[in-house]
């Protein structure tokens, strides 16, 4: 044990200054007035004092209000720090309006183990609306932190919470040899930021396996464009389409046994579909002009794409199998990129009109068009798994970082990075089962 | 680009590329341009370069039109420009003569909208030149075409000049 200790002061140490920062500095800009009030309280600990692994309940409270759903109450306004459902003072919390009350405790377990217990209280009905012990390695204590949230989100919205995933995303710094290109992944948070790949030249079109354990992408690394897939543990790569031409675009079908593509070795940008087991590829597309950007259905019926066969580019739908496409956008020159929905309802993409480009959001079945960010070079939009924001890449004269737009165009984020630009952003699946 | 335009100024060939490119939001300009005879004499200019023609020093030759080595766009368009059609020509007569010289044309577009797309478009203006080229007596096997996209801008700033200077084709060999 006491061997433990010092190896976990030494990570504490070791922590402070880099990993405690995140990559991403995560700022809530617009949407906070309807926010539901809620308190975290510190979590109690019952190890030594000062060895504390996390606050955990920082990171919870963070995740409540970077929904955009929550308003946490701030630790110094707190009547009292209950670490157990008996110490709870209820009419102290409902007097300062917290109907919500979330308290905690960690206990050392042993072997870099901890045991975290936590209680989401209702403070008018003095009911426990849930609660539970997770035991987590040191490691794994931010998770631990994200999961907690992810329950109390859903408890209390009735939607699945997406704080317990990550995203996918690409940064460029500009160095003494020329661009720097990074695929790199972090915790939906900004925190754990990873380097999966380095490169002098461009990298685009990061995708996310169904299981969030590969990533597809776009590396120009050969001097022309190259699909790649990489194992997200390991490292591990293959490169997948290199023809010539544009090989682009990779999006993976929702069963992750499909990979559609856009490839012009044909002569023109057209979209494939290639099966990843027998590795066949299947033209879906047939046109002169530019057909690119496909995504799945979720249902993995469908493929909707850019294409502008019809003049500017616009977002059609074809079955997955190939068929006439159907057009989907009529509203402004310029519709391309489009994300569905998880419940297919709905298409996020890059519309541009005026000379602005911004995220729109249109409604598959009625065909209406909703437009939710607000600056004139907006990008990339992924939808987090559970559908309730938007993650998309805004540029100014600073350069390009990220926003976040909630679906109902309420709640907008800033995501800035400490140096360089990040563009891409791909929100990964749901990592644990509901 | 910057090396262009520092070849264009320090040598004086005031080649409808350089000036044009200045020039293309001012309507006076542009005027100048047309009327000034530019493209004519850039045309002049590689009648001779071919009476050396094989020469390979041609391609040195800041003289010739064989010294444009990048094409402008407009904004969505992979339309070749008329003010590119003397260096266009020049490119195309230089791989006929000389059919063992090969090179390749690297499509770019501007950042607005979204960069699956601008890929796309950057390999359509790298193929437009590339057919232009074609007619005018090249080989299409001596011209490679790729696209960046909006990947490699040539100025890296967020305005309407910059993007000016983004959509286009270099010329590469």
């Amino acid at each position: 044990m006491p061997e433990f200790r010092k190896t976990l002061a030494l990570i504490l140490l070791l922590s402070i200054p880099g990993a405690a920062r995140p990559a991403l500095d995560i700022r809530i800009t617009e949407g906070m007035e309807q926010a539901l009030p809620i308190a975290v309280a510190p979590f109690g600990w019952d190890g030594e004092p000062d060895t504390l692994p996390l606050d955990m309940h920082v990171t919870i409270a963070n995740d409540l209000a970077r929904s955009g759903r929550f308003a946490p109450m701030d630790d110094k306004d707190m009547p009292q720090r209950p670490r157990e459902f008996s110490q709870i003072n209820l009419a102290d919390w409902r007097k300062l309006g917290m109907e919500s009350l979330v308290i905690g405790n960690i206990r050392p377990a042993g072997e870099g183990q901890f045991e975290v217990e936590f209680r989401l209280v209702d403070t008018y009905r003095g009911t426990q609306l849930a609660g539970f012990k997770i035991p987590a390695p040191y490691k794994q204590l931010r998770r631990t932190a994200h999961r907690i949230s992810d329950i109390i989100f859903e408890k209390l919205t009735g939607v699945r919470g997406a704080f317990d995933t990550r995203i996918a995303y690409i940064t460029v710094k500009k160095g003494a040899k020329g661009k720097q290109h990074s695929l790199q992944i972090a915790d939906a948070d900004g925190f754990n930021a990873q380097v999966l790949l380095d490169s002098s030249e461009p990298l685009m079109s990061p995708a996310w396996s169904p299981d969030g354990r590969q990533l597809a992408y776009v590396s120009f690394e050969g001097k022309s464009s190259a699909i790649y897939i990489q194992d997200v543990l390991t490292g591990k790569r293959e490169k997948v389409a290199s023809s010539p031409g544009i090989n682009s675009a990779p999006a993976w079908s929702p069963d992750g046994t499909r990979l559609a593509l856009t490839l012009s070795k044909e002569g023109d940008p057209e979209i494939f579909v290639l099966n990843m087991s027998s590795r066949s590829l299947q033209r879906i597309t047939n046109d002169r002009g530019i057909d690119t950007e496909p995504v799945w259905s979720p249902d993995g019926a469908r493929l909707a794409f850019t294409s502008d066969r019809g003049g500017g580019p616009q977002i059609y739908e074809v079955g997955a199998q190939g068929g006439p496409p159907r057009r989907l956008t009529f509203e402004g020159p310029y519709n391309a990129r489009p994300r569905y929905s998880p419940d297919g309802s709905a298409l996020a993409l890059v519309h541009g009109a005026e000379r602005q480009y911004r995220i729109g959001l249109l409604s598959v079945k009625q065909g209406y068009l909703e437009i939710l960010s607000k600056s004139r070079l907006d990008e990339s939009p992924s939808f987090a798994p559970n559908g309730s924001m938007i993650l998309y890449t805004t540029t100014t004269a600073m350069g390009t970082e990220l926003a976040a737009v909630s679906v109902d165009g309420r709640v907008h984020q800033r995501l800035a990075m400490q140096d360089g630009e990040v563009r891409e952003p791909a929100w990964g699946p749901f990592l644990s089962s509901p | 680009m910057i090396r262009i335009l520092l070849l264009c100024l320090a040598l004086g060939v005031a080649l409808s590329a350089c000036s044009s490119k200045s020039a293309k939001d001012q309507s006076a300009a542009v005027e100048e341009k047309s009327g000034g005879g530019a493209g004519k004499e850039g045309a002049q200019t590689y009648g001779a370069g071919e009476e050396k023609s094989g020469g390979l020093a041609a391609l040195n030759d800041p003289n010739s039109p064989l010294s444009v080595r990048t094409v402008y766009f407009d904004y969505d368009s992979s339309d070749v420009l008329p003010e590119y059609r003397g260096a266009v020509e020049a490119h195309a007569a230089f791989l006929a003569a000389n059919p063992n010289v090969s090179m390749s044309l690297e499509g770019h577009a501007d950042e607005r909208g979204s960069r699956e797309y601008n890929l796309a478009l950057g390999e359509r203006r790298a193929q437009s030149v590339k057919r232009q080229m074609v007619l005018l007596g090249a080989s299409a096997q001596q011209i490679r075409t790729t696209s960046y996209g909006e990947e490699r801008p040539a100025i890296d700033a967020h305005d309407e000049s910059a993007w000016s200077q983004n959509r286009r084709v270099e010329l590469i060999y």
